[in-house]
């Protein structure tokens, strides 16, 4: 690992006064892997876990303000969110390790890179090596050609289709989440759909923060009033693995037809994967399984499938189908 | 279920030596392994298998310098750390209750990198070093964490506890007994990990069935295969609770 300057951030200027080139570790599970990779290689790095953003607070409008300190197993487990957000306490259970939630952030669950093995490979891109154009831009994408079958059907261009590997944000996608940020320009808010970016032919830039800028909170809206919602995540073990597909609905249903919903996907986009062509084919409709098939053809009639996870798209369509169901029932 | 409760673990050193009541047939041998209590000043220079093969020999065991921290001071001498760069920092580590002072402690040392090399507390295991196995599982401020996964740098403050701090030999935490009881490890390689997850999920909001322990135990992979015991193990302890 490359040596790097470490410092501790005592307040909020404090981390903002440090570098644009620096990187913000908190719990340190994506950052330290990254770093033993040599993928990612920071001259400085800054400790931000003294800073005063572990609460998850209530909104005087209703809804819900998240730290971006705040431990993934804290927020899963926070009555608040299991009563009125569902989706997002079972989506993060869903994810990783105990231990890794522990650690986990908010902040860095939003910021969390592709699982791709060959972004994670560092002689990628050397002479011999294989290309990533998301780690070194221009050498190319390995998984075109090669192994892929964890990778995206959504999203994708030929520049890179790596998957988004978070469950957690599939649920605040789905829950119209807003990122709040602050940098040496002041503080502004992010509407989650804005806050990843699709790979284009620029797959090195995942997100809109601007150089220097610090996550410091995610908030929730009010819930829907009678709206039930729903994670279901499907993978090739029951535990510790990332989603092959995953599904977050939040649905409301009256009369027996669909008056409120909100359908976002995981494991197959290369940004978290709000899904609005399902829900134009689901907002009115009766709620029987015909519709919910319908939507689930829309939601992945543009899918691009490569070699080896064509499997994805079928899989997904059921896992949709699966959850709408869940929801409604 | 049979009553094992006359496998209820007691330690040898609770009772006489095992080798002189053992009745050795002509050609069976009695080879004495590495002792399970920290080795003193007093006892002068014996051999262990991990002091041979990491060079350090007889002489290179300091007086005090003892892999269990509550009743040993902690060497802070011994060391195998990479030079120290433009970045190393002062730090002082709080470990199984006791303050650690780590001078000159390079800050790409990991967490568990720290506790196994420099402060020679080699009870929790590298597997995978990327957080992806669980047996490098400690507790920081009682929480069950990856140690690989963090910079020692970065826990200024904080109360680690390793397997060594959980129980000793002739006190185990109940969790370590109902592991010897149920035969929860083969290699043993996991097993610290296993331990310390365990203990940790007793605080946790976990449903009460087996199938909610062992999502609670997905962290920790055991390639021996001892998942069954362990979950017996763990369905013990939490009944006892």
């Amino acid at each position: 690992m490359q040596t790097f300057e470490f410092v501790k951030a005592e307040s909020i200027e404090k981390a903002l006064a440090t570098a644009p080139s620096a990187r913000f570790v908190a719990g340190g599970t994506t950052l330290v892997d990254l770093m033993k990779l040599s993928v990612e290689t920071p001259a400085t790095v800054v400790d931000i876990n003294a800073l005063p953003l572990s609460q998850i607070e209530k909104l005087p409008a209703g809804g819900l303000r998240i730290g971006a300190l705040v431990r993934n197993s804290d927020l899963a487990w926070h009555p608040d969110v299991q009563s009125a957000y569902a989706v997002l306490s079972q989506a993060l259970l869903s994810g990783a390790s105990p231990q890794l939630r522990n650690m986990a952030t908010t902040g860095g669950n939003l910021l969390q890179r592709t699982r791709c093995a060959y972004f994670r490979e560092p002689t990628a891109g050397t002479p011999g090596g294989y290309g990533c154009n998301k780690r070194s831009p221009g050498t190319g994408c390995a998984a075109l050609e090669g192994f892929n079958r964890t990778h995206a059907v959504l999203g994708t261009s030929d520049h890179c289709i790596a998957t988004h590997p978070s469950d957690m944000c599939v649920a605040m996608a789905a829950l119209d989440a807003v990122i709040l940020v602050e940098g040496p320009k002041g503080k502004r808010t992010i509407p989650f759909a804005e806050f990843h970016k699709l790979p284009g032919d620029t797959p090195n830039i995942e997100n809109s923060l601007e150089p220097g800028e610090l996550v410091t909170y995610v908030d929730l809206p009010k819930p829907v009033d009678g709206a039930r919602s729903v994670y279901l995540k499907l993978r090739d073990r029951a535990s510790y693995e990332f989603a092959l597909a995953s599904a977050a609905v939040v649905a409301k249903v009256e009369g027996g037809h669909i008056r409120y919903v909100r359908v976002a996907l995981g494991g197959v986009g290369t940004k978290p994967w709000r899904s609005h062509e399902a829900e134009h084919a689901l907002e009115g409709k009766p709620a029987n399984a015909a519709t919910f098939r319908a939507a689930a053809e829309a939601a992945l009639a543009a899918a691009h499938p490569r070699t080896d996870n064509a499997f994805k798209v079928e899989l997904a369509k059921r896992c949709l189908v699966r959850s709408l169901k869940l929801a409604t029932a | 279920m049979a009553d094992r409760s006359h496998l209820r673990y007691q330690h040898p050193l609770s009772q006489s030596p095992r080798h002189t009541e053992e009745k050795l047939a002509p050609d069976q041998q009695s080879i004495e392994l590495e002792p399970l209590t920290p080795e003193t000043a007093s006892t002068g220079t014996r051999l262990s298998r991990r002091s041979f093969l990491s060079g350090l020999g007889a002489t290179g065991l300091l007086a005090g310098a003892a892999p269990l921290v509550v009743t040993a001071p902690v060497a802070a001498s011994v060391t195998q750390e990479t030079a120290a760069g433009s970045g190393s920092a002062t730090l002082t580590l709080n470990i199984n209750g006791k303050d650690c002072p780590l001078p000159g402690l390079d800050p790409r040392a990991t967490l568990l990198d720290t506790l196994r090399e420099r402060i020679h507390l080699t009870g929790t295991k590298k597997g995978c070093d990327h957080g992806q196995c669980g047996a490098c599982t400690v507790h920081v401020n009682g929480r069950r964490v990856n140690s690989c996964l963090s910079f020692a740098v970065m826990h200024q403050g904080d109360k680690i506890t390793t397997i060594e701090g959980l129980g000793q030999p002739d006190h185990l935490h109940p969790m370590q007994a109902a592991f010897v009881e149920h035969d929860g490890y083969q290699c043993g390689y996991c097993t610290s990990g296993q331990i310390m997850s365990a203990v940790a999920l007793l605080k946790e909001p976990i449903g009460p069935s087996d199938e909610d322990v062992k999502s609670a135990m997905a962290g920790n992979i055991c390639r021996c295969g001892a998942y069954t015991n362990i979950v017996a193990a763990v369905r013990q302890v939490r009944a006892q609770a």
